[in-house]
């Protein structure tokens, strides 16, 4: 058995946690609650019936390819950010520094319509590649991934960024006097070393984007079976108050969410163990 | 000897790499709002953002996150309290349900309120009775903003107080300071650069929340349109310059609170710094 409650000389206890727990229970708990007490209520035939019909199915599809091709991307660009950022000098750095965060504080809509409209046949960048390689941007899978590649790029560099940072310089040292080129001790040493923070900073940014839908909704076009992402078909439920399917999607949508997380969690520790077991 | 220098060229062509990245989704993005904000030029612009409608939703914005940020100082300043100065039972449960509102999505943030409030709810009954309207109404943009911020404050003064440790307020408590004024004088001057931080951090996700408000919001103009919900609403009117005009006074309120952001870490860190 633990022991109880040490008593503690400092004041405010009660009250602070009482505000908290009414602040929590208001915004969240009851809520929560009222999402179980509403689930409970579906009848298992009708919830497997929503979730399986074509359209919605397509619409899951959707959104995890697209966030999973976005989150990949950005991988591989937050990696090379994080590391400009932090092993190199150049002129505007605290400007590029600065700058990652802006998908995180431009609200979601206003970034929506602005590529939307780039990226239209009749846009700027649309217009380039439309006459260059005929390629569609816009009201296409393509689009939804520009639109969560934006809203992905803050998480892998702010994951890694720091990690990078802490990087002993012995390491580097010890396996360049043993005569390792910079290529393998970036593999064998540094890559290692990062790839717990660049998993997490990819399964941040996976979940985020299957759920987002501000910056999505303009550029999908929102076609039935070709653009049309999970997070859209909750909200064209709820628009016919069909509140019965919007939970059954919404329940799938935050059990895939939870296996991201929680493949993160044991990738986490996997790769902990390895690097720790080396060590 | 730099053991970590690497080639000119492979450095350039990194660095050229990260920047061509940004300046094709971050900047080009804002340099295409403000150009097509002015397109059909300044009269048109100064017109679209003083129309009554774009003020209205304006002031709702502010209001909803005026509250938004209130209420998360209120509970993230009382939930970093009790979890960094007190041991209890459920530490960690209460801290994962303090962080859950931002990992799910936000269309889903919104049903689980629909669902609270709604016709269907067990508590409509009684909202009824005493005829209080929540979703579809004001108090539920309210409810859903600080819903997708709940935790922005919170994490940010954890860290900074478990560092903090709780030696100061112990000495302060047993020489007999009160509660308000262990707070005030003891606790608040570590906490106030995070504290600022967290209420920038909030501001930013408050004014731009577009999912969880657009599911319960009514959608009427002038009374239940936020500033993204309106741009929404234009831009789907096919009114161009308006919803553009609109995103510029959004693009604007972003850069600002960008610097501060900037700002605002490194104050934080320069007193940490001191105090080591």
């Amino acid at each position: 058995m633990k022991q109880k409650k040490t008593k503690s000389v400092i004041p405010g206890f009660g009250l602070s946690f009482g505000v908290t727990l009414t602040i929590l229970s208001i915004v969240v708990l009851i809520p929560l609650c009222s999402l179980v007490v509403f689930s409970a209520r579906l009848s298992p035939s009708e919830f497997l019936h929503t979730i399986t019909t074509t359209r919605v199915l397509k619409s899951y599809w959707i959104s995890i390819s697209t966030a999973f091709v976005a989150s990949a991307i950005n991988a591989a660009m937050g990696l090379i950010l994080a590391w400009i950022l932090v092993r190199y000098e150049f002129p505007g750095k605290r400007f590029v520094d600065g700058l990652i965060e802006l998908p995180f504080a431009l609200p979601t809509a206003v970034a929506g319509i602005a590529l939307t409209h780039m990226t239209t046949t009749q846009g700027w960048v649309g217009k380039i590649f439309y006459d260059l390689f005929r390629i569609k941007i816009a009201y296409t899978p393509l689009g939804i991934v520009v639109a969560l590649i934006f809203i992905g790029i803050p998480f892998v560099v702010r994951s890694v960024q720091p990690v990078l940072e802490k990087i002993d310089i012995q390491y580097e040292e010890a396996a360049s006097l043993l005569g390792a080129t910079r290529r393998e001790t970036f593999w064998k040493i540094i890559f290692p070393e990062i790839l717990p923070a660049l998993i997490s900073g990819f399964s941040l940014a996976f979940a985020r984007c299957i759920g987002e839908y501000g910056s999505v909704v303009f550029i999908s076009g929102n076609i039935p079976y070709e653009t049309e992402i999970a997070p859209l078909m909750i909200m064209s439920k709820l628009q016919e108050y069909d509140y019965a399917s919007a939970t059954s999607i919404a329940l799938v949508m935050l059990a895939i969410a939870f296996v991201i997380l929680s493949v993160n969690a044991i990738l986490q520790s996997m790769v902990s163990k390895r690097v720790s077991g080396i060590a | 000897m730099n053991l970590r220098k690497d080639s000119g060229a492979l450095k350039w062509t990194l660095i050229i790499i990260g920047e061509l990245f940004l300046a094709l989704f971050l900047i080009l993005p804002l340099v295409f709002i403000v150009r097509t904000s002015l397109e059909k030029g300044l009269a048109v612009y100064f017109k679209s953002i003083t129309d009554q409608y774009a003020v209205k939703a304006a002031f709702l914005t502010i209001k909803a996150t005026i509250w938004a940020v209130v209420v998360n100082t209120i509970f993230g300043v009382c939930a970093a309290w009790c979890i960094t100065k007190f041991a209890f039972h459920g530490k960690k449960i209460l801290s994962t349900f303090i962080d859950l509102p931002v990992t799910v999505s936000p269309i889903i943030a919104g049903l689980i309120y629909v669902l609270t409030f709604g016709r269907q709810s067990f508590l409509f009954p009684l909202l009824d009775r005493w005829d209080i309207e929540i979703i579809f109404a004001t108090p539920g943009i309210i409810l859903a903003t600080i819903f997708v911020t709940f935790p922005f404050i919170s994490r940010e003064l954890i860290p900074v107080l478990t560092a903090q440790g709780t030696d100061e307020e112990e000495a302060a408590a047993l020489m007999g300071a009160k509660t308000w004024t262990i707070f005030r004088t003891v606790t608040l001057p570590h906490i106030k650069w995070a504290l600022l931080y967290g209420v920038v951090l909030c501001t930013a996700r408050a004014m731009g929340e577009f999912g969880a408000v657009s599911v319960l919001s009514g959608h009427l103009r002038g009374k239940t349109n936020t500033l993204p919900l309106y741009i929404e609403l234009l831009y789907q009117g096919y009114d161009f310059t308006g919803a553009f005009a609109a995103s510029s006074l959004l693009v604007v309120l972003t850069i600002i609170i960008l610097i501060l952001r900037v700002w605002l870490e490194g104050r934080g860190n320069k007193d940490a710094d001191i105090r080591k």
